[in-house]
């Protein structure tokens, strides 16, 4: 019927619908002309870099172009027996160039990494190699040192012929790739990485559970009392959260330290005696102290949101209905406080488990998290590649967990102050 | 909160536990801060009170760390001071440029793929600092930008952005378009539309963002670890490297000025947050 219904004009005599169509476009372009100056730049500055760091994670070239000829003629070789001359011609060719730019220190290390052993048959095989005489290099290269002579050799340096490589992010979770090809654990005694990650996630959770405990009560206060009370104690939550970071560690450290007042109360009350003060900064206390107070009112606040939404005629009629005050709260009002409770743990989670200042203040050695490690790695050893493959790692655990916020709660819900 | 008369007697003995229960958490909460401010005018060089100062001892409290903290030779603050404020105030007037343009364009209800935009918007916020401030390192170290001051102020703008995107959009989701539509009816070009209309009627959004961004790049400590030179230096930087070093009571006095400055902001961001309330309870 409709196709028999004449076509509405506009007064320009187009149909209404193509004019329509047009102006909506009009508008869309209108709108995302707005976003673009942001998203470009945050695409450039922020989202590209992010994949520069992915790059650089699995990047592998500097031992491919080191030894080029080398893994050409290596394409061939099945890796069971030694290789042929040609090999060690190619490797010694490689290697010649090397020494020639004072570059086989670096081989040594990377070759190195791959397998251990590696440092002291380079150097001799640069000593050696000036007397070397043309042809027949394999004999030559193979009296250097016997382990020039062992084909777990030559298979570690075949390993390293792809451009990429997963090392750096099986580093992080404490392994390698063994002589065999296959993925193993390090020693039990090695597995700093593990312990980190684990010691991260259990750090995290607690101040997340730790921060529930303390804002549910103080939320549920705020959202009953009267506004001119509740405007009052709110500055308590407000103030810290608007206070410079170090600001607040500053005052932990001072709070915490062995002749701090948190010490000298506990002798006072005869706690603890005066000569055996417990360490309560520099360990995993302090970093537990220290978050935790830090990071409440990121809990508070979206839970005296969802919190004062909510009736108190509710629980009058729970009570009413015969229930008594914990069956009416636990039944009525915990119910629907559940995606405040949501918001405000995925946030106080998703803050702890990349926390980085706090833990380096008051942590000490044991109570440092994986974002210390990371920096650790940035500025001191310098392993950029390293420190992006654990940031991504700790990236894909953060998105998961936001994912996770969206769904449960949907990120439209984000509520500042 | 009194308790109705009929209560029993254990949920009263409840609620009393209750109420300790967060009075001992307010207290948990804001008593540090308090800590501070004492021990900034103490004396002597230690950091915890001294018997002159628990007995109240005019002469166990001086101004002396105030001092060291403006006078004192080769001291970092003056030039740290001038630095932080030099570069929040330029990330916050670019947060706030950007910001305020990406939310009008995002509030629009013709905005094509809008969750996801938004994802990438707000992403500064919800991606751990310290990996963005790998990443952001990586992207300066290129552009030749490492340790300037264009450097922190493009970095402290990335994560000042998503607060100013998140405000603003919020402001503008009870804001009446009808306003604007009745401007351009009278014959009101776009850019003098959003100049004498939309601006002022979500100003306390965007000065609330402003405020957040501010905040954010005063306070920033993680990035610019990565990015800062020596001639760069900033106050938190200078608060890290002397609370890794050695507690003095100067950062104390340094300590006690930043909480004063947050209290400022604070009531400016509590003020316009009420007006911005009133507002919108007018549209309704």
């Amino acid at each position: 019927m409709s196709s028999e219904t004449k076509q509405i004009l506009t007064t320009d005599g187009i149909p209404l619908e193509v004019s329509l169509k047009k102006a909506e476009r009009k508008n869309k372009i209108k709108a995302f002309l707005l976003v673009a100056p942001l998203l470009l730049f945050l695409i450039i500055t922020y989202v590209f870099p992010i994949g520069d760091m992915l790059f650089r994670s699995v990047d592998d070239k500097m031992v491919t172009q080191m030894l080029p000829k080398t893994f050409k003629a290596m394409e061939n070789w099945d890796g069971q027996e030694l290789p042929e001359e040609e090999v060690f011609a190619a490797f010694h060719e490689d290697f010649i160039k090397l020494v020639e730019d004072k570059r086989e220190g670096k081989l040594s290390t990377q070759l190195n990494y791959t397998k251990n052993g590696f440092k002291s048959i380079i150097k001799k095989l640069r000593r050696k190699s000036k007397s070397f005489e043309e042809g027949n290099y394999k004999e030559q290269i193979m009296s250097v040192h016997k382990r020039w002579a062992d084909v777990e050799y030559w298979r570690a340096i075949k390993r390293r012929a792809p451009e990429f490589t997963s090392q750096k992010y099986l580093k992080g979770m404490d392994m390698y790739v063994n002589e065999e090809g296959k993925i193993v654990s390090v020693e039990e005694d090695r597995r700093i990485h593990r312990v980190l990650w684990l010691r991260t996630l259990e750090i995290a959770f607690f101040v997340t559970v730790f921060c529930f405990l303390m804002a549910y009560p103080i939320a549920h206060l705020l959202a009953t009392l009267p506004m001119k009370y509740s405007n009052l104690l709110m500055i308590c939550v407000l103030l810290p959260f608007w206070t410079s970071l170090l600001v607040r560690t500053a005052s932990w450290m001072i709070l915490l330290q062995q002749q701090g007042i948190v010490n000298d109360f506990f002798v006072g009350i005869g706690l603890v005696a005066d000569d055996n003060r417990p360490e309560m900064m520099y360990n995993k206390t302090g970093s537990y102290v220290a978050m935790t107070q830090i990071l409440l009112p990121f809990m508070v606040l979206p839970l005296y949101s969802v919190m004062k939404t909510i009736s108190p005629s509710l629980m009058r009629a729970g009570k009413s209905l015969g229930g008594t005050p914990f069956v009416a709260f636990w039944k009525v009002y915990f119910p629907l406080t559940i995606p405040g409770i949501g918001a405000g743990c995925l946030l106080v989670f998703i803050l702890a488990i990349g926390y980085y200042i706090t833990p380096a203040l008051v942590g000490g050695a044991s109570g440092t998290l994986i974002s210390n490690q990371i920096a650790f790695h940035m500025k001191s050893t310098l392993d950029w590649s390293f420190a992006s493959a654990m940031g991504l790692m700790l990236l894909s655990g953060v998105l998961v967990i936001y994912w996770l916020y969206n769904k449960l709660v949907g990120i439209d819900n984000i509520k500042l102050g | 909160m009194a308790l109705p008369k009929y209560t029993e007697p254990h949920y009263r003995i409840w609620h009393y536990i209750y109420l300790t229960i967060c009075g001992a958490v307010f207290f948990f909460l804001i008593a540090p801060l308090f800590v501070i401010f004492p021990l900034s005018f103490n004396a002597e060089e230690f950091l915890s009170f001294s018997d002159g100062m628990k007995r109240l001892d005019p002469d166990a409290f001086s101004l002396r760390w105030y001092k060291d903290m403006i006078y004192g030779t080769k001291n970092p603050w003056g030039l740290a001071a001038k630095n932080s404020f030099i570069i929040a105030i330029f990330a916050t007037i670019g947060s706030v440029i950007l910001g305020t343009v990406a939310a009008l364009g995002l509030s629009s209800r013709h905005m094509p793929y809008k969750g996801l935009i938004m994802a990438v918007l707000i992403s500064p916020m919800i991606v751990p600092l310290i990996i963005s401030g790998v990443a952001i390192f990586f992207f300066m170290a290129k552009a030749g930008l490492a340790a300037t001051h264009t450097g922190i102020v493009l970095a402290h703008i990335i994560l000042g952005t998503p607060f100013v995107v998140i405000t603003v959009t919020a402001t503008l989701s009870g804001f009446d378009h009808s306003v604007t539509r009745a401007a351009a009816s009278l014959g009101s070009d776009p850019v003098n539309t959003f100049m004498k209309i939309t601006l002022p009627l979500i100003l306390p959004g965007v000065i609330s963002g402003g405020l957040f961004a501010f905040v954010t790049s005063f306070d920033e400590v993680v990035v610019v670890l990565f990015l800062a030179g020596l001639e760069n230096t900033t106050i938190p930087i200078q608060m890290w490297t002397g609370l890794r070093e050695q507690l003095s009571p100067t950062i104390l006095a340094v300590a006690t000025c930043l909480i004063i400055l947050s209290t400022l902001i604070l009531v400016t961001a509590e003020l316009l947050r009420r007006r911005s309330e009133r507002l919108r309870g007018i549209n309704r």
